[in-house]
This record gives structure tokens, C-alpha cells and sequence, in this order.
């Protein structure tokens, strides 16, 4: 009786053994596959390499800041520890047309550090719920290029929904889906002093007030790629089956320090395209008001997925499977 | 010009000893099936074929056929074929006119667990 409990004992272990290892997927849920999209934070924890973000775009005048081009280069590592649990590091580079001192500067910003947990995950209906926790580190980029002298922290929750489990008659909409964030941006410091001599030789003390913000934002996207897939198969042509439209909602709201009400935003709508091993994003971005900008930028993305790239190193989480 | 080129060699070793030198494949997503995704056919088909974009491990592979009861349709294991390692394929039993569901699950040989589903329809005898 107990050898045979050690033989099954042993058959089950050796079994298991020889079960390849079982590697999660980015983006996933279920059937779904969510792209990583250029503007907000993706919901899910993935091996992931954006680089570079690109983006390009007149913005007003605000104070003293006179009002000109930006153009920001960016990347950002997204790294497993565990399955459900990542790091993301992201730097930037950024080119200012004149910069607040009238003058064309260039420079990194700041560094940012992001952890995330994926805490939620619905195959049959297609959705992640994740928290993360943000940190830019003041001070670690050039502050003529535009880097904050102090730190931001940054918590957040962020969703994704896909349309799967919609009934037969809305079939055609299952390829949608939703992403989105809240987070709060919070300054380490209420305000920065700034010293000036004035024009009769005093010293003026002025401060710049840096508010906490309640930023949101979600992207609406039609998956062609899902469509063909799962709902029906159109005969699409094969660049234009991998194709996902979207548009990107980013909105930033001051809560106080004298910027209430003032709010920022952009609409971005855009086109993604995701292959095998790296997809391809642009995006047009408009202003919502003239407080954000008046003219139209243009955003590309070349993002890599390392955990198709390198399955066996670097694209699978540090611990567990 | 020479110390630039020492430089994108050096730039290039490291980058490999970094990321390793494994054979890359990715996640293996549908790519077309028999018959196709959501298509109404008039013969009843004796088979479902279903390709992927990638190499599959059949052993941890499966493809169940059901029909609008929820009863198995599909007769007999799925299977690759040696000449087409990226499709999987099963018979079927005599069916009839009806909606039928088409459930997938593949492992790739990266280790990539996909899954997915769809419908076809029969509009005729078997």
C-alpha cells in the first residue's frame, strides 16, 4: 500500500518535472492581448522595452516660461521579479525651444522608478487590476532641460477591460477594449524659492508653487488582430490584421496651491502595430484647451517584447514562474 | 573612424553576454483556422485545422470541438503534423447543421501559454 503511494508520489513529481515551465504572457488576459499603449501606464506587469518614445509639440507660454517647441525622447524597462509583481525604470531626454531663460536647452530628466502589482486577473472576462507606485527622482536630470529639483510620488490604479464577453447580437464590439489610470501626483515640496536681484540691486525672494495633481486617463482601442481571431476572419490583408486604432485620453487636474481648475490634457488618436517580437505607435496629440497648447504634436513608440525576444534570460521574471 | 568600430563591437558583445544568446520565438496566436473564424460553411467539415504563428508542443496542446449543447464534437487527441509544426488539427464526429464552438490551448515552444475560441457555422446536412 505505501509503495504504492511512493510510485504515484513519484510518478506525479516526475511529471510535474517534466512540464516545461509555463511562462506568463504580456498583456494577457485570458485571450485578450492589450498592446502597451504610447500616452498612460499599462495595467499589466510585463518584460518589456519601450525605446525610443518620441515626441513633438508646440506649447504656450506660461509666466515667464515662453511659449515654444518640445521635443522629448524617452525609455522605459519593464522588468519581472516576480510574475505578478515588476519595476519599470524610465529616463528622457529633452530638447526646449527656447527653454524658460530664452535660450534652446537640452538634457536628461529626471529618472523615474515605478513598481507594480498586478493584483487582478479575469480570463473568461478579460480584465486586469493592477496598483503601482511611481517615484521621479528630483534632481537627477539637467533643471535648464526642465527637470523638477524636488520628487514626485506617484500612486496609482490602473484597469484593463476587453469586450470578449459581450453577448452574440454586439459580437462585432468584442474587439474593443479599454485601459486606464487614476493617480496622484504629489511634489515632495509645497514650493521652490527662487532668488532674483532686481533692478535696484535687492535681492527678491519668489516662490513657485507645485501643486498635488489628480491625473487620469484611458485608452479606447479596436483590436483587428482580435477580430480576425476570435470573432471573424474578414480576409484582412497581413499588415492590416495586426493593426490596432485607438485614442488615448490624458488629463491632468491641479487640485491646489493656486492652480485649481486649471486643467491640461491631450486626445491622441493613433494607430498601433503589433508583431512578433515589437510593436510600432503613432499618435497624433491634440490639446484640449489652449492652457495645454494650441497646435497638434505628433508621439512614435518602437516597443519591444522581451519575454517573446528572450524567453529563457531576460524576459522572465526573476523569481517564480 | 577604427575606435567607433571598437566601440559598436564592444557595444554589440555585451549586449549578447547580457541578453543571452536563446533562440527567440513569441507567443503563438491564431493565425487561420478550417473553417475559418466565424464563417457559415454548407458541408459539414470531418475535420478543424488550426494554424498558429508559431511552433507548438502538442503534448501540452489541446483542441475540443462543442456543439450548442456543450457536447464534444471532436473525435479522437489533436495533433500536429511533422510537415507543419505550427498547425494543430483534430477529426470530427458526424455533425449536422448547427453553431459550433472551436476551444484552443497551445503551448508554443518558448513555453508561451495562448488560448482562445471561436465559432463556425454549418448551414446544411453532414
Amino acid at each position: 500500500m505505501r509503495s504504492g503511494r511512493v510510485a504515484v508520489a513519484a510518478a506525479t513529481l516526475l511529471t510535474l518535472a517534466s512540464v516545461p515551465a509555463l511562462a506568463a504572457a504580456h498583456g494577457m488576459a485570458g485571450q485578450r492581448f492589450f498592446p502597451s499603449t504610447l500616452t498612460i501606464d499599462d495595467p499589466f506587469v510585463a518584460d518589456e522595452l519601450s525605446l525610443p518614445t518620441f515626441l513633438h509639440i508646440k506649447q504656450p507660454g506660461d509666466g515667464e516660461v515662453p511659449a515654444g517647441q518640445v521635443t522629448n525622447i524617452s525609455g522605459e524597462l519593464s522588468k519581472r521579479i516576480f510574475p505578478n509583481f515588476g519595476i519599470t525604470l524610465g529616463g528622457e531626454w529633452n530638447l526646449l525651444d527656447p527653454a524658460a531663460n530664452n535660450r534652446t536647452e537640452s538634457g536628461f530628466g529626471n529618472l523615474e522608478v515605478t513598481l507594480k502589482y498586478q493584483f487582478f486577473t479575469n480570463a473568461a472576462h478579460e480584465t486586469i487590476l493592477s496598483v503601482a507606485f511611481g517615484w521621479e527622482a528630483g534632481g537627477t536630470g539637467r533643471q535648464k532641460a526642465g527637470a523638477e529639483s524636488f520628487d514626485l510620488f506617484k500612486p496609482a490604479l490602473l484597469f484593463g477591460k476587453g469586450m470578449g464577453d459581450l453577448p452574440d447580437p454586439l459580437a462585432w464590439l468584442r474587439p474593443l477594449a479599454v485601459t486606464g489610470i487614476v493617480e496622484g501626483v504629489l511634489p515632495s515640496r509645497s514650493g521652490n524659492k527662487k532668488f532674483t536681484v532686481n533692478d535696484d540691486g535687492d535681492l527678491e525672494v519668489e516662490i513657485e508653487k507645485n501643486p498635488n495633481v489628480f491625473h487620469w486617463g484611458f485608452a479606447v482601442m479596436y483590436s483587428l488582430p482580435y477580430l480576425q481571431a476570435f470573432v471573424r476572419d474578414v480576409g484582412l490583408p497581413v499588415i492590416i490584421n495586426r493593426l490596432i486604432p485607438l485614442v488615448e485620453i490624458d488629463i491632468s487636474n491641479p487640485l491646489d496651491r493656486g492652480f485649481a481648475g486649471k486643467t491640461t490634457g491631450t486626445v491622441n488618436p493613433g494607430i498601433i502595430w503589433a508583431g512578433k517580437y515589437f510593436q510600432l505607435g503613432l499618435e497624433a496629440v491634440v490639446p484640449v484647451n489652449e492652457r495645454t497648447g494650441k497646435n497638434v504634436g505628433i508621439r512614435g513608440q518602437i516597443h519591444f517584447f522581451l519575454d517573446d525576444l528572450f524567453p529563457h534570460t531576460l524576459g522572465r521574471p526573476l523569481f517564480g514562474r | 573612424m577604427a575606435g567607433r568600430v571598437k566601440g559598436l563591437r564592444a557595444t554589440l558583445v555585451v549586449t549578447a553576454l547580457l541578453f543571452g544568446f536563446s533562440a527567440a520565438s513569441g507567443h503563438a496566436f491564431l493565425d487561420r483556422a478550417d473553417p475559418r473564424v466565424g464563417s457559415t460553411v454548407k458541408i459539414a467539415p470531418t475535420q478543424v485545422r488550426v494554424w498558429f504563428t508559431e511552433r507548438l508542443e502538442p503534448a501540452f496542446s489541446t483542441l475540443e470541438v462543442f456543439d450548442e449543447r456543450g457536447e464534444r464534437v471532436d473525435n479522437g487527441p489533436p495533433r500536429t503534423d511533422e510537415s507543419s509544426p505550427h498547425m494543430l488539427q483534430v477529426p470530427l464526429k458526424s455533425i449536422g447543421s448547427g453553431t459550433y464552438r472551436v476551444k484552443w490551448r497551445v503551448l508554443s515552444v518558448d513555453t508561451h501559454v495562448t488560448e482562445g475560441d471561436f465559432t463556425f457555422r454549418v448551414n446544411g446536412d453532414p
